[in-house]
């Protein structure tokens, strides 16, 4: 193998798990260690910088960063279960504990560029535009139909997983940099829009359309029968306040979990998810069918529902077919009947939660804007420009339903493309992000992060107790972490954004560093074929999505080879260093957005 | 030292051995030396071997003197008996301990200064009665924790790190092991644990006196230009004769060389030692021939490293003084006091 080019930002990067899968790219051990240190309003603003809702993430992420979570990797085989930190609990931590902060939050413009931006829908997408531009002098209005912004996360999630008093702060916090809002106004035509003469437009609406289901009985029994998001939205404004006494709700994504916990907050007694397929492929967050199941809501699978029942125009049950799961040769799934008669399941009330659509039928088709077959615009994915160059969609509005932390990187990526394109430079270029790399070493064993490696398992979060909880609608059920807690559920972090890193030129070979690391992560042997090393060193690696660190030939003409994988930083390797040829330094990726660093030529702020 | 203790978690695939455990449980404290000193090596490389035999942790004893090689029993083995005695009489102590009880494994561990210098006379008269054990020294040339002056194994001409020669002879314990009959000597390099940790499990298996004398580089005080016991020194020098593995008693032989290649020496537990010819002229059962290879290879500046010598026939202690196959400190009260006509009949034979 060749020596691995540590200079390559992606490299170290790659070892931060966490924050190379969020897709917002958050400086998570970062923000874990100042909550350790006490420090909320600091780890706040870290988040702040990078998802822009701390408090709402911190709540409702589908949090990529966690099943990447090295922690995870590490506790296997040394106990009970394996689970990762508790990253998207510990957010709220800072969200919850940090205080005052609007003094910390940048400053609105001091006088405008002259540039109009117009965002359409005001969810998260929409908001981090808006965010990003409006302190930079961009005059931003941010549409929507709804009279408050926040989009879905107000108006679709439910209030015992999200009060209403956080979306208000942290929609607050954007609002307040000089963005215009203008609420109550549905945008019902593009070309209209386009002929404002905005100097960019961002679509951020969302995935508004739910999906139906057209089966028998479908229009015979409607009033029972209720589209998953749409009756979401209900309940948010006060339209619904009760269910049927048996609810049905079809889906398996986070959606329907939502749909059902409420439920079981209106009334519904007896309230069943079902699904189409296995249990484990659900697209819903296991820890939403954990606290579904939690709340005595059975969920079925294997279940492909066939027609509604229904008796003068009343719901009386659904039909479904039992099918199981059988993969072909080619490794694709395909439901097949097992043969069982038909389940039929009695109930009053249907929720329909079985995906959602884009729709844009407010977008003229030839106002300029491509669309593909499915509907969806044509992209470019990095700047996320449509065919207008000037008129660019993020969110799901773009590639389809995501998640918030998706809309928020979609924002950011969004508003460096206005702002390139709106400086005269090409969006296309991506500027890099802006890296440091810096040794953590204060005296012969001291280092400036805590590398003591605590054996605690994950901490549970609090929960309301349940029959209080399922008596309103409103009562937030998770309880988050108190400061305690959290400070020991942080030094579960490994601090993996603390890199090993190897000067070969230093290396006198002597075992030291194998000999103390705990994981077998070092080995010193001759170089070969990547496959191959990886068969042959201390311990196996095993794990072909982390890296192998390679080193330059040292004296014997062997190298230095070091499998990421399970690494627990914890530094014993550069501690048991005799020549300093290993060093722990700390390695801090921030995306570049939106002003000066984006730019190629650097313009004074306005 | 360092100051954090290394943490349990260990490598989800790290396996267990025939008696259960993993190479962590053969660990003992967080070692207390300076980074980067070679007695951590050898300390791994015992833990690797301890755990590739499938040794009961509680059924070996360790035992050493006095020097930074002698605090290392405390770094590995964390669940064995243990002895720190005084400066250089371990030997003593150690022949004390397997006359006692036969049935253990003994570790015995010492450096230059303490078997060399203070210790020389407890070495020498333990290989001589054939105490059965593993003796190693970790062999560094200065003495490290009174900062660097020369052992007597320092080689004559080496210069220290203020810049001074050392103008004394130096002793070598291989070539004193050779002599007084010990019947398996080797030589290892802490910066080479593929050879070491063989040698360490051979010398585990022999029964009757082991040396194993093990280059371990003093990153402090003796790893600088002008040492003749650095890492940098030890590889540009290293003549190793052979390449030794370790065949259990329980695993099939196969034969998978060409006849001059490879020795085995089947030991009297079972187990082959099986000696890759790396100098195809050295026969290590011939303990004369194996002498002047040494000597002769020495004198031309190399570090002969391998095993050197083992004697197949070996014999130990208790086979020289017919004790009984019992542990001494097993026997009751019966056994030690047959009574009065027994006593009689003792008294008898000797009129």
């Amino acid at each position: 193998m060749h020596p691995t080019d540590i200079r390559d930002p992606g490299y170290f990067h790659k070892v931060v798990d966490c924050q190379w899968a969020c897709p917002a790219h958050t400086p998570v051990p970062e923000y874990i260690r100042l909550i350790a240190a006490g420090r909320h309003a600091d780890a706040y603003m870290v988040n702040w910088r990078s998802n822009v809702f701390p408090g709402i993430l911190g709540r409702t992420c589908d949090r990529p960063c966690e099943p990447a979570c090295r922690r995870g990797r590490v506790e296997e085989g040394n106990g009970e279960k394996p689970e990762p930190v508790a990253i998207c609990r510990l957010k709220r931590v800072a969200a919850d504990l940090k205080g005052d902060v609007r003094a910390r939050m940048p400053k609105k413009a001091a006088r405008g560029n002259g540039r109009r931006i117009a965002c359409i829908g005001a969810g998260p997408a929409s908001l981090t535009v808006a965010r990003d531009l409006a302190p930079l002098g961009y005059q931003v209005t941010v549409y929507d139909a709804e009279a408050k912004a926040g989009g879905f996360m107000r108006t679709q999630v439910p209030r015992f997983r999200l009060p209403e008093p956080v979306i208000d702060e942290e929609v607050g916090y954007v609002l307040d940099l000089g963005v215009e809002f203008v609420g109550g106004r549905r945008i019902e035509s593009m070309k209209a829009l386009l002929a404002e003469g905005h100097d960019a437009v961002f679509v951020g609406c969302g995935a508004p359309r739910g999906r139906d289901l057209d089966l028998p009985g479908r229009r015979e029994a409607a009033a029972h029968i209720h589209i998953g998001i749409d009756w979401l939205a209900s309940v948010y404004f006060g339209h619904v306040e009760r269910v049927g006494r048996r609810v049905l709700v079809l889906g398996g994504g986070n959606t329907a979990m939502d749909c059902c916990r409420s439920a079981r907050r209106l009334g519904g007694e007896t309230v069943t998810v079902v699904v189409r397929s296995g249990f484990d492929e659900m697209k819903a967050s296991p820890w939403e069918k954990e606290d579904a199941m939690h709340e005595g809501i059975p969920i079925l699978d294997y279940r492909v529902p066939l027609a509604f029942e229904h008796e003068d125009g009343r719901l009386t049950g659904m039909r479904f077919q039992r099918v199981r799961a059988e993969y072909g040769a080619d490794g694709r799934r395909s439901l097949v009947p097992t043969g069982e008669p038909d389940e039929l399941i009695a109930c009053d009330e249907v929720l329909v939660a079985v995906g959602q659509e884009n729709a844009f039928p407010w977008i003229e088709r030839d106002a300029g804007i491509e669309f593909d077959r499915w509907g969806l615009p044509v992209l470019d994915k990095d700047t996320l420009q449509s065919s207008l160059p000037h008129v660019l969609f993020g969110g799901d509005a773009a590639f389809g339903p995501k998640n918030i932390i998706w809309a928020v990187a979609h924002g950011h990526e969004a508003a460096v493309s206005i702002d390139r394109l709106l400086s005269g430079e090409e969006p296309r270029e991506r500027p890099a992000p802006a890296v440091s790399l810096v040794s953590q070493k204060m005296g012969i064993h001291e280092w400036s992060y805590d590398n003591d490696i605590s054996p605690e398992e994950r901490h549970k979060v609090p929960w309301a107790p349940t029959e209080q909880a399922l008596r309103r609608i409103d009562l937030e059920v998770e309880l988050g972490f108190d400061d305690a807690t959290a400070w020991r559920e942080a030094q579960r972090c490994l601090n993996c954004d603390v890199q090993t890193v190897f000067e070969d030129g230093k290396c006198i070979e002597c075992d030291a560093c194998v000999d103390i690391c705990p994981m077998d992560c070092i080995s010193f042997t001759a170089n070969g074929p990547e496959d191959e090393l990886r068969t042959r060193l201390t311990a196996p690696a095993l794990n072909l999505a982390q890296d192998l660190y390679v080193s330059g030939p040292l004296k014997t003409a062997r190298v230095m080879v070091k499998d990421e994988d399970v690494c627990l930083h914890c530094g014993l390797c550069a501690e048991r260093c005799p020549t300093g040829a290993w060093d722990m330094r700390k390695f801090l990726l921030h995306t570049t957005q939106a002003g000066r660093s984006c730019r190629d030529a650097r313009p004074e702020a306005a | 030292m360092t100051w954090i203790a290394k943490p349990r978690l260990h490598h989800p695939s790290l396996s267990r051995n025939a008696v259960g455990y993993t190479r962590r449980d053969y660990e003992g404290k967080v070692s207390t030396l300076c980074a980067g000193c070679g007695h951590d090596s050898i300390s791994a490389a015992i833990i690797q071997a301890c755990w590739e035999l499938d040794i009961e942790p509680h059924r070996v004893a360790k035992l050493s003197g006095i020097g930074c090689s002698s605090k290392t029993p405390d770094y590995f083995l964390g669940n064995s008996h243990g002895f720190n005695t005084v400066h250089g009489r371990m030997p003593s102590v150690l022949t004390g301990a397997n006359l006692a009880n036969r049935g253990l494994t003994y570790l015995g561990v010492s450096g230059d200064g303490d078997s060399a210098s203070i210790g020389m006379g407890q070495f020498v008269h333990a290989i001589r009665r054939g105490v059965d054990m593993a003796y190693i020294v970790e062999n560094n040339g200065v003495y490290g924790l009174t900062k660097g002056q020369f052992s007597a194994t320092a080689d004559q001409g080496s210069v220290s790190k203020r810049g001074v020669a050392n103008s004394d002879a130096p002793i070598d314990l291989v070539g004193l092991a050779l002599q007084l009959g010990a019947t398996y000597v080797a030589r290892g390099f802490s910066g080479d644990k593929a050879q070491l940790v063989p040698l360490i499990k051979g010398a585990l298996g022999h029964r009757g006196v082991a040396i194993l004398d093990v280059i371990s580089p003093c990153v402090a005080f003796n790893n600088h230009a002008g040492s003749t016991k650095s890492y940098d020194y030890v590889r540009e020098h290293n003549d190793a004769v052979n390449r030794l593995d370790v065949i259990e008693g329980r695993a099939a032989i196969a034969v998978d060389y060409d006849p001059g290649e490879a020795i085995d020496v089947v030991q009297h537990d079972g187990s082959v030692l099986r000696l890759r010819k790396l100098d195809p002229d050295y026969d290590p059962t011939d303990r004369l021939a194996a002498m002047a290879y040494v000597n002769l290879h020495q004198a031309r500046g190399e570090v002969v490293t391998g095993l050197l010598h083992v004697d197949p026939a070996a014999t130990d202690l208790h086979g020289h003084l017919g004790t009984v196959a019992t542990p001494l400190n097993q026997l009751g009260a019966a056994e030690l006091c047959p009574g009065a006509a027994a006593l009689a009949k003792i008294n008898a034979a000797l009129r």
